[in-house]
């Protein structure tokens, strides 16, 4: 058996992985290859050698593969003289046992290198039931899994993601946290690694404290967390470079960074297996429950001749025939008509891509938004996804997604009569102040829905997905105690009763013990780490997964650490409790946050700030930065969706007014 | 205007499904801007016509692919296509011919009628195999039991077994095996297990069958007798000759 060393040292484990894989699972997902891909240069001149990082996604290749978010930076750091990356994700169950029984380690997907000979291991987090897979995952790369057992000899841990808005359940396992978009800091954190490496790599504290000084990192080894009793009452710095609150990053202007330049394509089928071009970032509708909505702002749009270049580029050299213009509302991209023209006409250019369907991953509740979806879609048209989130009025209202009944039929109808023979609607149950009559509101706007459609079509069908709705930090719900399981299990029962009466109504619905889970990380503090710790020490791997879900394990490890599932999900919390991220900042004000609160019991909604004078979230003039739109006009209907109506130009200015991040 | 090509898979990428394989190819074919023709209808698909499936893990020297074009658009001359495509494909995959097919060409689904392969067995002396090759090749009938559609059927691998043998390679054994493809197609790990069940047990040569490394070499149209390959590169046919000259 050969073993290459490669030309930093660091053997790839190629040949001892290879005949492990026909014994698993879809091996394509272990052999990197991607076109775009490529095993960057591992020989630069950097005294010390590159900085290697090892950007990860803790859930299979599947899911992993498309983030879009670790291909930008892959991107970025590549390009730098004084950085390398490659990319990880975690093995399935089958690969994983292999792997340990073989004593091979985690292994980068281009070069095939040990985890380990990579200087930081970069996690995406997006969603918190992967927690237990990063631990599996750093413990796979031969580290040890809490940050206090690691020497200099050790990678770093970094985390980034929207998680990472409360990162306290992961605290005692990660080194650094990046709050925000990750383009401007992950070459600022190369750059100290950097040092620390020509130093000599010496103590690890040496790094963390210089890493504490970089803008939008966290190291919450830096902090010490104080309780009483069962409350927590101060989280703070220990060492002079530690800020007392961490900011997260903005970048300004999206047009400076058209990334990913060359997305990855794949080899074998994963998730979102398109090209996608982000064409806005932030979102400032104001959805109570919306997480990502409230900790992106502002809205950053890319310009609409930007958007097609690299749709047109993207086309060609992908080869793909899907493109997705990405973002939180597509519909409400005030470039969206120039550019889905341009798309549109475009076609058959003298291109390749002759043959090329446009997507929308969110689509906008009204006929306006079905009429893009139309133009767009000239071939196949099956189903229609729309997300009203609530089903009275009074809900939506409490929530702030301002769509009308008028508006959810007026797209209904349109979707029927423009071919569309399926529709789905998205909602959440277990909201603030939701009764029955809420509840059951979904079943009648999904009946209303059919009916319409019988206008139109034999068999209209209309799918009802139901979530059971998590609190999220940084949002006005975050002081907002969550539904307990049964509560939930008594609102899916009261709907599925409502709607088997009904033909042509389906439903679906998201466990809620895995809400629960959920629920128990988004708003956990540092004494959950021992929890996450147990339920991956007992196999609690793949969480996401319905098939490897165990509500038991984590039931069982609560318990056996002394804490209440229920105090840490059900219940209310204080306006003036220090909440676990309070030394964490998204930019948007505390006040604003309650006063929404306030305003969400009051059944009172809020307009989408793009479009009306500023309320001060915080989010831009805590930044200095501003909203940047691609067109001076509206998209066609105004801001729908907020209540307002708006004809004629927008009333902001456009493009940048400030020069740079506040930093 | 069909086209019919010859591609290797080779290295990693022997870890891709032929569904892999097939996507990746026809987003090879757009990108090497060859005017593939699409199908009519509600969700138009471009129309490529694969062969013979490859299971996960096996190598190929021979896997091929028609692929049908506009009649009147542009493109490349047909010699400078395999150039194109293996450009636009991953390491491991290249594509090694192209021919453009006379009309009414029958389809390479129905008309390959065998693959040889070879099938490299490590670690394991070549008596012990010479012996279970030779008691195949002797053999009336090889009976396999399988499960169709839920039922338990008997069928007889011993027509479709077309040729065998063995030699000793430097750690292990190398076999080289002709298998039909009609009235279906053996699949080499279906042969390596009847092979290895009459290897001595108990012994390591089951297993090392098992975990043979397996190379398609050709793929082979037999018809009235003559053996040619779907595309024939090594004796041109008379009529290009004529023209040549």
């Amino acid at each position: 058996m050969t073993v290459h060393e490669g030309p930093s040292g660091a053997a790839t484990i190629w040949d001892r992985l290879e005949p492990l894989l026909p014994r698993v699972q879809r091996p394509a997902r272990y052999i990197g290859g991607e076109d775009g891909s490529g095993t960057p240069d591992w020989t630069q001149r950097v005294p010390g050698g590159p900085v290697a990082w090892l950007l990860s996604y803790p859930d299979t290749y599947e899911i992993g593969l498309p983030n879009q978010g670790l291909q930008i930076l892959r991107e970025l750091l590549n390009e730098r003289p004084d950085a390398v990356a490659e990319r990880a994700y975690a093995p399935w169950v089958d690969l994983e046992a292999e792997l340990r029984a073989a004593g091979l380690p985690l292994f980068s997907v281009e070069s095939h290198r040990p985890a380990a000979a990579f200087d930081l291991l970069a996690f995406n987090l997006s969603a918190e039931l992967t927690y237990t897979n990063l631990l599996n995952m750093i413990d796979l790369a031969g580290v040890p899994v809490r940050s206090a057992e690691r020497s200099a000899a050790h990678p770093l841990v970094v985390v980034g993601g929207h998680c990472t808005y409360n990162p306290e359940p992961v605290a005692d396992f990660v080194d650094l946290v990046v709050l925000g978009d990750g383009e401007e800091v992950v070459g600022e954190i190369t750059e100290v690694v950097r040092a620390w490496k020509a130093g000599g790599r010496d103590r690890r504290e040496d790094v963390l404290r210089a890493l504490c000084t970089v803008p939008g990192v966290y190291v919450p080894s830096a902090y010490e967390v104080t309780y009483e009793a069962e409350r927590l009452v101060a989280v703070t710095p220990r060492w002079p470079e530690a800020p007392e609150l961490v900011e997260k990053r903005t970048i300004a202007d999206l047009a400076e960074w058209p990334y990913p330049r060359e997305q990855l394509v794949p080899l074998t089928e994963v998730v979102h297996d398109r090209l996608n071009v982000e064409v806005f970032r932030g979102c400032t509708r104001g959805c109570r429950f919306c997480q990502a909505g409230m900790i992106t702002r502002p809205v950053r749009e890319r310009p609409a001749d930007q958007v097609r270049t690299m749709v047109q580029e993207g086309l060609r050299r992908t080869g793909y025939d899907e493109v997705a213009l990405t973002s939180l509302s597509t519909a409400d991209f005030s470039g969206i008509a120039e550019v889905v023209g341009g798309l549109v006409d475009g076609n058959g250019q003298g291109d390749a891509c002759g043959q090329v369907s446009v997507s929308l991953p969110s689509l906008r509740v009204d006929a306006f938004g079905v009429g893009i979806a139309a133009e767009l879609q000239k071939g196949r048209r099956t189903g229609l996804t729309f997300a009203p989130e609530a089903g009275t009025w009074r809900m939506r209202q409490v929530i702030n997604k301002l769509i009308r009944e008028e508006d959810l039929y007026g797209a209904v109808e349109a979707a029927y009569s423009q071919g569309w023979r399926r529709v789905k609607l998205y909602f959440l149950t277990g909201l603030p102040t939701e009764t029955d009559e809420d509840t059951l509101g979904i079943a009648e706007l999904a009946r209303n829905c059919v009916e319409l459609g019988r206008t139109h079509q034999r068999s209209p069908s209309v799918t009802v997905s139901v979530g059971g709705f998590v609190p999220k930090p940084f949002t006005p719900f975050q002081w907002f105690g969550q539904n307990t399981v049964v509560e939930l299990q008594r609102k899916i029962h009261l709907l599925r009763e409502d709607v088997k009466r009904h033909r042509g109504v389906q439903m679906k619905w998201h466990d809620p013990r895995a809400t629960l889970a959920e629920g128990l990380l988004s708003r956990g503090d540092r004494r959950l780490g021992p929890v996450v710790e147990e339920v991956w020490r007992r196999g609690g791997t793949f969480q996401e997964w319905s098939e490897c879900f165990r509500l038991d394990l984590w039931e069982e490890a609560m318990a056996a650490h002394g804490l209440s599932v229920d105090w840490y999900v059900h219940r209310h919390r204080a306006e003036d409790e220090v909440l676990p991220w309070a030394h964490l900042s998204a930019g948007l004000h505390q006040d604003f946050l309650w006063q929404d609160w306030q305003d969400a019991l009051a059944e009172v909604g809020l307009p989408d700030c793009r479009w009306t004078p500023c309320y001060d979230c915080g989010a831009c003039t805590g930044y200095g930065i501003e909203h940047i739109v691609a067109s001076a006009t509206p998209p066609a209907g105004g801001s729908q969706g907020t209540g307002q109506v708006l004809p004629g130009a927008v009333p902001v200015e456009l493009g940048r007014r400030t020069e740079t991040v506040a930093s | 205007m069909r086209l019919r090509l010859r591609y290797e898979k080779l290295g990693k990428v022997r870890f891709l499904s032929h569904r892999d394989v097939a996507r990746v190819l026809e987003r090879a074919v757009r990108r090497a801007g060859l005017p593939v023709a699409y199908s009519e209808g509600f969700s138009p698909h471009a129309r490529l016509h694969f062969g013979l499936a490859l299971s996960v893990g096996h190598e190929s020297l021979a896997e091929y692919l028609d692929v049908d074009l506009v009649p009147s658009a542009p493109r490349p001359a047909v010699h400078e296509i395999p150039d194109l495509l293996s450009g636009c494909l991953p390491e491991g995959l290249t594509a090694t011919a192209a021919v453009d097919l006379v009309p009414g060409t029958a389809s390479l689904q129905e008309s390959v009628t065998s693959s040889t392969w070879e099938f490299r067995v490590a670690g394991v002396p070549l008596a012990p195999l010479a012996a279970a090759a030779d008691e195949l090749l002797a053999a009336d009938e090889l009976p396999v039991d399988l499960t169709r559609k839920g039922k338990q059927v008997r069928e007889d691998l011993r027509p479709l077994l077309l040729d065998l043998s063995t030699e000793a390679t430097s750690d292990g054994v190398l076999l080289l095996v002709e298998l039909g493809t009609k009235p279906r197609s053996v699949r080499p790990a279906e042969f390596l297990a009847v092979l290895g069940a009459r290897c001595p047990s108990p012994g390591p040569e089951a297993a090392a069958c098992a975990a043979a490394r397996v190379l398609r070499t050709h793929q082979w149209i037999t018809h009235d007798g003559v053996r040619r390959e779907p595309i024939e590169l090594a004796a041109p046919s008379p009529h290009a000759v004529e023209r040549a000259s």
